[in-house]
């Protein structure tokens, strides 16, 4: 199956893939050209050609030919987007395309429009207790796709957003679509840390990573079917002033359910849908298991580093040495410059290992985000089932009161029978009011009944989704590292081969 | 150019080599060192120069031409030191090694020795030979004890690594062509113990010795006036040598420190992988495969680790040691030249006693003894003129020491700097290749899972896409 990808080079040696067809094939990381040539890669392993091509040239773009635009524009400093587009599909194509079971049901936001986080920048100003602080800010960039597609290449439209605000952006679709897998932000702080990289929040290094996970952020949600339909979601994306104020007016804070709340259902609740039970395990193993791997990956980062960096002592020492020795020397000196080669190569490599514990935790992260739909489930089967045996005491409650039975111990019984009875007025009254409570819990209970059911509907298909989605992007990303692994050994064994010919001129 | 140190071969011997000749001459320029050749070199305190070397240097010369492009065919003794074995005795417990000795020099009266040798003796052998040829550069032993991170004398490793250093050693002295003549080396190699014992009981006693270091540590204190330049441009390498290697040595310990310490956490960072496998379906495959990969690396890693430490650590480590001895061969040449000098000014003061008009002290104290003045000048003038005669004759035996410690090590020199490079070049490129191969073993490993990874085209019907 061929498929077609429109692929664009942005500013910053980032990547935006995206596609007519089927949003949930889209590799949606924005990443340097080394992801282009991971997904060239994982799809070719799939039986799956990639076509990519120059929007200008119409030429397709093969891995030789990436390698080379990766040259160009490491020479030319990056300066300039090069954008490579990919062609649209003709209708008859679409068409055939609807029935393969990938395709979204629906047009997505993204289909009609490419968005980007393009930039970053500190800004000062004041906070909520009026203190001066520094905080970084993104550049949220979008263009509608037609006219990309039609060559006319408008420049987009822009605004800036903070990540406080992504944070209000996503309680509010969490809030608002409980049924849903909400994908993650961004690390708020930096984790998994090892001793080169920095925990700071304003060192360039992090931000970069942040803007490259927000953007995917927003990637996600706009080819979601759902959230990406979402008018909030248009605004956060187009109205940088008023946004804030049209959130907040739509009482997603309030429509929050208390955690007491759902922690007590989680422990009271009788029938839970086994598979929802079921995942809500999978969520947590999924959490515990990609954190420890995460923190173990970051020590053996960390020991890497130190290996490497020794070997640069090698570098001086031979260096210093080859200007004793005379036959000796010029090995020695050529060996040391390869030693000092090998220590730097370390940085580049263990940065681009960093992306790939990023996508890892997208999934720590995603964790959390489907525990809370299983744990929503709980809350809606709680209130059901609290409804509905509400409705089953009362309807018992009438019927006692009614034929005067005490059938179950009751309150109202013992004092009956030490004060004495109720008049008759005394017990119609009562009766009505029960009738008329019977009868709101009949509705409730049908109200809550249908509520559940249709939870249990739509998040369970969602969570087939995540599901798909997850085995896909950990795939691709367990390919990627058996990529940077590949990329590490050619490397060294480069080196050595070289150090290896300078030990001979000794 | 060096020879290669050869384990135990059978000796495949076609030249017969005459019985006074069994090894080579150093370099030596041509004509004023055949001169000082012919000359007795045994002095009558005997302390300098063991009695028991074999031939006059004259000889030699006359007989041996140094080869520089030996074969490793021509070589006529074969050593290995081997089979550690722990010897509990009531006072103390010690190891031997055998050590394994196959020949056709006829100075040897048996083609094959097998004997046993604790350190003791191998250090008393390097004694003895750094006695006998000061200048010569004697292969340094291993060390007594390692100081740090070694509690038990008797640990694995450390019987291993002294193991193949003392086998080093005596190679190196048998590749030595003046060293191998050594009768020590030769009693060394074919004693039996009880053997060994006696022998080593004869020679220069105790207060010789103590004689031998109180002048060694006097001329040293005086110091050496005139040193030729190229000892003193040997010495300024060696002391440049010395820190550069001592650098290399504790960068190589330190990078197989940190190699340990990643394989650590890489042992514990395969598991992780497996352990999630567990929890995932589609996945569960590629989970494992990583983890697989991962732990192949991890044995690969640990090859890596271990060629380092046997083939570079010790090398590295054994130059160390040989810095040191340079050191002191070039203090001990120094020492040589220094009595030399020193007798050279006693003998100019006792001209300056001799030929000065006889103080009036002396004089004096003659006439009052009853003496006569002139018989008195006179017995004093002979007795001058004698010690004068006595103090040439040292010091043209002197002389002649110093000029054949200069040329001793001169030749040595030249000799130890094709070994250190032939050596340095050879550890380090072993490393070089070892690590090579651990890159390359590696990208197979992670070839190989890429590779598992390829799917089956699917069942979909392909679409063409024609711009």
């Amino acid at each position: 199956m061929l498929s077609v990808y429109q692929v664009y080079l942005l500013p910053g040696n980032s990547v935006y893939c995206g596609s007519t067809i089927s949003p949930s094939q889209i590799p949606l990381y924005t990443k340097c050209i080394l992801r282009l040539k991971v997904i060239l890669i994982f799809y070719s392993l799939q039986g799956r050609t990639l076509i990519l091509k120059d929007i200008k040239s119409h030429e397709s773009l093969s891995l030789v030919c990436i390698t080379q635009l990766e040259r160009r524009m490491a020479d030319a400093g990056n300066k300039e987007s090069a954008p490579i587009g990919g062609d649209e599909f003709t209708n008859t194509e679409l068409e055939n395309n609807k029935n393969n079971t990938m395709v979204e049901e629906g047009s997505t936001l993204l289909r009609r429009m490419e968005i980007s986080v393009a930039e970053a920048e500190k800004r000062t100003g004041k906070n909520t207790v009026n203190m001066q602080e520094i905080f970084t800010v993104y550049l949220i960039e979008t263009r509608p796709i037609d006219a990309i597609t039609e060559g006319h290449n408008p420049a987009p439209d822009s605004l800036w957003r903070r990540y406080s605000e992504f944070e209000i952006l996503r309680n509010y679709l969490l809030v608002t679509y409980p049924f849903i897998v909400v994908p993650p932000l961004p690390e708020k702080r930096a984790e998994f840390v090892w001793h080169k990289l920095s925990a700071d929040n304003m060192d360039p290094d992090f931000v970069e990573r942040r803007r490259v996970g927000l953007e995917n952020f927003l990637l996600r949600v706009a080819s979601h079917s759902v959230l990406s339909n979402d008018k909030i979601l248009y605004h956060f994306l187009t109205e940088e002033h008023r946004w804030k104020e049209v959130v907040y007016e739509t009482g997603f804070q309030a429509k929050a359910d208390s955690r007491i709340k759902a922690l007590s259902a989680t422990f009271r609740v009788k029938n839970p849908d086994k598979r929802f039970t079921e995942m809500k395990h999978y969520s947590d193993e999924l959490q515990s298991l990609t954190s420890q791997l995460l923190r173990v990956r970051a020590r053996v980062a960390d020991r890497l580093y130190g290996v490497y960096k020794v070997h640069g002592n090698y570098g001086r020492v031979f260096s210093e040495w080859s200007a004793l020795e005379k036959e000796m020397g010029d090995g020695l000196q050529s060996a040391g410059h390869h030693m000092d080669a090998y220590a730097a190569s370390v940085d580049d490599m263990l940065e681009e290992e960093e992306h790939y514990a990023d996508q890892l935790k997208e999934y720590l992260f995603y964790a959390e985000a489907l525990r809370a739909v299983c744990r929503k489930h709980e809350l809606t089967q709680y209130e059901l089932e609290t409804a509905s045996s509400d409705l089953i005491s009362k309807k018992q409650q009438r019927e006692e009161l009614a034929t005067g039975m005490v059938r179950t111990f009751s309150f109202k019984g013992m004092t009956n029978k030490l004060f004495g009875q109720e008049t008759p007025e005394q017990r119609e009254a009562k009766l009505s009011l029960l009738e008329e409570q019977i009868v709101q819990g009949e509705e409730t209970v049908t109200e809550k009944t249908v509520e559940c059911e249709e939870y249990v509907k739509g998040a369970w298909v969602d969570m087939q989704r995540f599901k798909e989605q997850k085995d896909r992007d950990l795939r691709e990303a367990l390919i990627g590292y058996a990529v940077m692994q590949i990329s590490m050994c050619k490397k060294g064994i480069q080196v050595w081969t070289n150090a290896k010919e300078c030990f001979h001129k000794m | 150019m060096s020879r290669t140190i050869d384990a135990v071969v059978s000796p495949t011997q076609t030249n017969t080599i005459p019985a006074d000749i069994s090894g080579q001459m150093l370099d030596l320029d041509e004509d004023d060192d055949l001169e000082v050749f012919s000359k007795d070199l045994t002095l009558a305190d005997g302390n300098m120069f063991n009695a028991s070397m074999p031939t006059s240097p004259g000889s030699m010369v006359n007989q041996c031409k140094f080869e520089e492009d030996e074969e490793s065919d021509s070589k006529d003794i074969f050593i290995t030191v081997d089979n550690p074995e722990s010897h509990v005795t009531a006072i103390e417990t010690f190891i031997t090694y055998r050590v394994l000795t196959k020949t056709t020099r006829s100075e040897f009266d048996n083609s094959e020795y097998e004997v046993r040798r604790r350190y003791q003796d191998f250090l008393w052998l390097k004694g003895k030979l750094e006695d006998a040829h000061s200048t010569l550069i004697v292969h340094p032993l291993p060390e007594k004890f390692v100081v740090k991170g070694m509690v038990e004398r008797f640990n694995g490793d450390f019987i291993e690594t002294r193991r193949k250093a003392l086998h080093k050693f005596l190679n190196r002295i048998a590749d030595h062509p003046i060293l191998s003549c050594s009768e020590d080396f030769k009693v060394f190699l074919s004693a039996q113990a009880w053997e060994l014992t006696t022998y080593k009981k004869q020679g220069p006693g105790f207060l010789s010795r103590m004689g031998e270091t109180v002048r060694a540590v006097a001329n040293s204190v005086r110091g050496v006036k005139n040193r030729p330049e190229e000892f003193t441009a040997i010495q300024e390498y060696v002391e440049d040598f010395s820190n550069k290697i001592g650098s290399l040595d504790k960068v190589t310990q330190r990078i197989v420190k940190e190699q340990k310490e990643y394989l650590e956490e890489l042992k514990e960072y395969g598991p992780t992988y497996t352990l999630w496998s567990g929890s995932e379906e589609e996945l569960a495959e590629q989970l494992k495969g990583v983890a697989g990969c991962i732990e192949r690396c991890c044995k690969e890693t640990e090859e890596q680790v271990g060629h380092l430490s046997d083939t570079l650590v010790p090398v590295l480590h054994e130059y160390v040691l040989c810095a040191e001895t340079l050191k002191a061969v070039l203090r001990r040449r120094d020492n040589i030249q220094a009595e030399f000098e020193a007798k050279n000014e006693a003998l100019a003061t006792k001209k300056v006693d001799r030929d000065a008009e006889s103080s009036d002290l002396g004089f004096v104290w003659g006439s009052l003894l009853g003496k006569n003045p002139e018989e008195a000048r006179h017995q004093r003038q002979e007795r001058l003129d004698g010690e004068i005669e006595e103090l040439k004759e040292e010091i043209d035996k002197l002389e002649d020491r110093v000029e054949w410690a200069n040329n001793a090590l001169k030749g040595d020199w030249g000799r130890w700097q094709r070994s250190m490079r032939g050596d340095l070049k050879s550890a380090f490129l072993s490393t070089a290749e070892k690590n090579v191969d651990y890159y390359e073993k590696c990208l197979a490993v992670w070839e190989t899972f890429l590779l598992s990874q390829r799917t089956e085209p699917s069942e979909e019907t392909d679409r063409d896409n024609t711009p």
